[in-house]
């Protein structure tokens, strides 16, 4: 299995590198794609360079188109589909429908993938973004259990690929508007979720309460370690209960079920964190690496190194077992 | 000039009402509502299936009887494979128009007039054009789109039906798993349609008891209700030709009322907001999507409001 590997800033490009990466992907520095944050992402320039460093260690590089075009701006997506393609990267990641059409027409020789953001969760979905789009590859939304995985990867004729690592959406991806119901900025629309801007914390009787937008998404009491408040792993009230509506502070990892992905028929396993520092990407990517060829007994000790790094020190498989839900 | 006309379109219930239930509401929507198109069937989750399924025929018959054109909805997540089944079986034996709310759908409606659901990403003119390509002929607008998104689909493809929601709790987001299972101590494997109890959703608010979201099986929808009544008319002008109304557990056959008798130019928006409150009380209106504000903000004609907590 590929392992495809985040970048946020041509430093962490390079640590990905030579960390043992088989394809690095990243975005423009706009809102052309997911990880539009402040100081993140690439110039022209940058992916160029970035571009051919990775060419002479034999490492791909996959350009993340995956936000949905604004109605009446749709130049500056295509424009960036345009460079991406000129400057030669291996493959675009795209998650719009008129976007997909329009690099599947324009350039039929470019590989297209198809962005988590798609949300394309079964065979006939997959089939259809093949048929429509000439689509090669479809990044997974995390929904599958590992079964629902090795049954869809018998049906279809398109690579796939599923995230394995780092940051956990609990909702299917690109079907999200959580964040622009509570701030007005939307992964979808925006390029962010649960915005920096947004965000505000304030000391009450002792505890730290932190809000998003108008919205108070938890409260840590003395000696509780707090958190960012990204929306879906906030803390609510149902129904008189308080606690974790959707899902508690933790990250994916998935590095236990490395051999039954593979066995599922994944080509391609996905560290999320583009928003993350070289230092985390290159511990991340050298030992999923390692992993990669490790036994399992080997493993365990990569994995507790890792899950100390990870969001909240806290990690779950998520959808692939099947008891998540 | 004369005012364009705009048709009220019904969307799907998104919450779990058991059948009589289910079948009552539609009975009177057929008898009484000024709506002139229905959308109807499971959509959020396919564990549901079976609590309308007994009812869709005689729902369908009194509503074409009444002469409303009825479209079926297709799930909004599809990955097992009996729910696979479920949408092939859906598209292979409808005589009725369906509605895609899902990416297996579009794929297996290529080449047949069918309509596009409000769960499906249209964010711009090249991807609606990409879908009439293969046999949309209606894309229902999603909650999130800003007014002057709208506006530039509705210049770019002139003559095309474009629907907009405009009533009811948004739906958000949608996920593998199911909170509001999981808010009872429960799983969505063994879920006991727990989801039922809730039938205009399960209110989650937030550890300062303001109001948010409710919870309706695996969909997160807002607390608020979109209200776009005052904002309509500039819309319908530009070309916009279906208003929806998406069924929440009040009088909807008074909410279509509303929204009939305002387009029609014989009421006053802000009078109709006064009504409107009156039909589902309780609930907070919000527009803020379409002023490309967060979405649960309220901005009144002509200026901006804060947000409020309700």
């Amino acid at each position: 299995m590929e392992l495809i590997c985040p970048a946020g800033t041509p430093a962490a490009f390079r640590e990905a590198l030579e960390a043992g990466a088989d394809a690095v992907y990243c975005g423009f520095r706009d809102e052309t794609n997911a990880r539009n944050f402040p100081g993140l992402n690439f110039s022209r320039e940058e992916l160029r360079q970035s571009i051919m460093l990775a060419r002479r260690k034999g490492v791909q590089t996959f350009v993340a188109l995956n936000t949905f075009m604004r109605a009446g701006d749709e130049a500056l997506w295509y424009a960036a589909a345009d460079d991406a393609v000129a400057l030669g990267a291996d493959a675009l990641i795209v998650a719009d429908f008129g976007l997909m059409a329009y690099v599947a027409e324009r350039y039929p020789e470019q590989r297209l993938h198809v962005s988590v953001q798609a949300s394309a969760s079964n065979p006939d979905a997959i089939r259809f973004l093949v048929e429509a789009f000439a689509a090669k590859r479809v990044v997974l939304p995390r929904v599958l259990t590992v079964q629902d995985i090795a049954r869809l990867t018998r049906q279809i004729d398109c690579e796939v690929e599923v995230f394995a690592f780092g940051g956990l959406c609990v909702m299917a991806e690109g079907r999200c508007s959580l964040s622009s119901y509570a701030t007005g900025k939307s992964p979808n629309m925006n390029g962010v979720c649960s915005p920096a801007s947004h965000v505000r914390y304030r000391e009450e009787e002792g505890a730290l309460v932190s809000e998003l937008g108008a919205y108070t998404i938890n409260r840590f009491g003395p000696g509780e370690a707090s958190g960012y408040p990204t929306l879906c792993k906030g803390r609510f009230d149902v129904g008189g209960t308080e606690g974790y509506a959707f899902e508690d502070p933790v990250s994916l990892d998935v590095i236990d079920e490395i051999d039954a992905l593979k066995a599922a028929g994944v080509s391609a396993l996905k560290i999320e964190g583009r928003q993350r520092g070289k230092a985390y990407v290159a511990e991340v990517v050298s030992s999923l690496k390692k992993a990669l060829g490790a036994t399992p007994a080997e493993r365990s000790a990569l994995v507790s190194r890792l899950r100390t790094m990870s969001e909240g020190q806290r990690t779950t498989s998520g959808a692939y077992d099947k008891r998540w839900r | 000039m004369k005012m364009k006309r705009a048709a009220l379109s019904l969307g799907p219930v998104y919450y779990l009402w058991d059948g009589p239930k289910w079948r009552d509401f539609y009975f009177r929507i057929a008898d009484e509502a000024a709506v002139e198109y229905v959308t109807l069937g499971e959509t959020v989750c396919s564990k549901r299936q079976h609590f309308s399924e007994p009812h869709v025929a005689e729902v369908i018959e009194r509503l074409e009887a009444a002469g409303k054109e009825v479209t079926l909805s297709t799930l909004a997540m599809v990955t097992l494979e009996r729910e696979s089944r479920q949408v092939r079986d859906l598209i292979r034996d409808s005589v009725h128009a369906v509605e895609a709310n899902d990416l297996s759908a579009l794929g297996l409606l290529k080449g047949q007039p069918h309509s596009i659901g409000p769960l499906v990403n249209v964010y711009n003119a090249a991807t609606a054009r990409t879908l009439a390509a293969r046999g949309a002929n209606t894309i229902c607008l999603p909650p999130e789109l800003p007014a002057t998104s709208v506006h530039r689909m509705l210049e770019a493809m002139p003559g095309f039906s474009f629907e907009l929601f405009a009533f009811g709790r948004m739906p958000l987001a949608i996920s593998a798993r199911c909170a509001h299972a999981r808010s009872k101590g429960l799983t969505k494997d063994n879920c006991q349609f727990i989801c039922g109890g809730d039938p205009d959703g399960l209110p989650l608010r937030t550890l300062d008891r303001q109001s948010f979201l409710v919870l309706n099986g695996v969909q997160t929808m807002s607390s608020s209700c979109a209200v776009l009544l005052d904002d309509l008319a500039p819309l319908v002008d530009a070309g916009l030709s279906r208003i929806r109304l998406s069924p929440q557990d009040c009088d909807m056959v008074r909410v279509a009322a509303l929204y009939r008798t305002v387009l029609d130019g014989r009421m006053d928006g802000e009078e109709a907001l006064v009504e409107l409150a009156k039909a589902y009380p309780g609930v907070r209106f919000s527009n803020g999507f379409l002023h490309q504000q967060e979405g649960a903000a309220w901005v009144s004609r002509g200026r901006s409001a804060g947000l409020g907590h309700g």
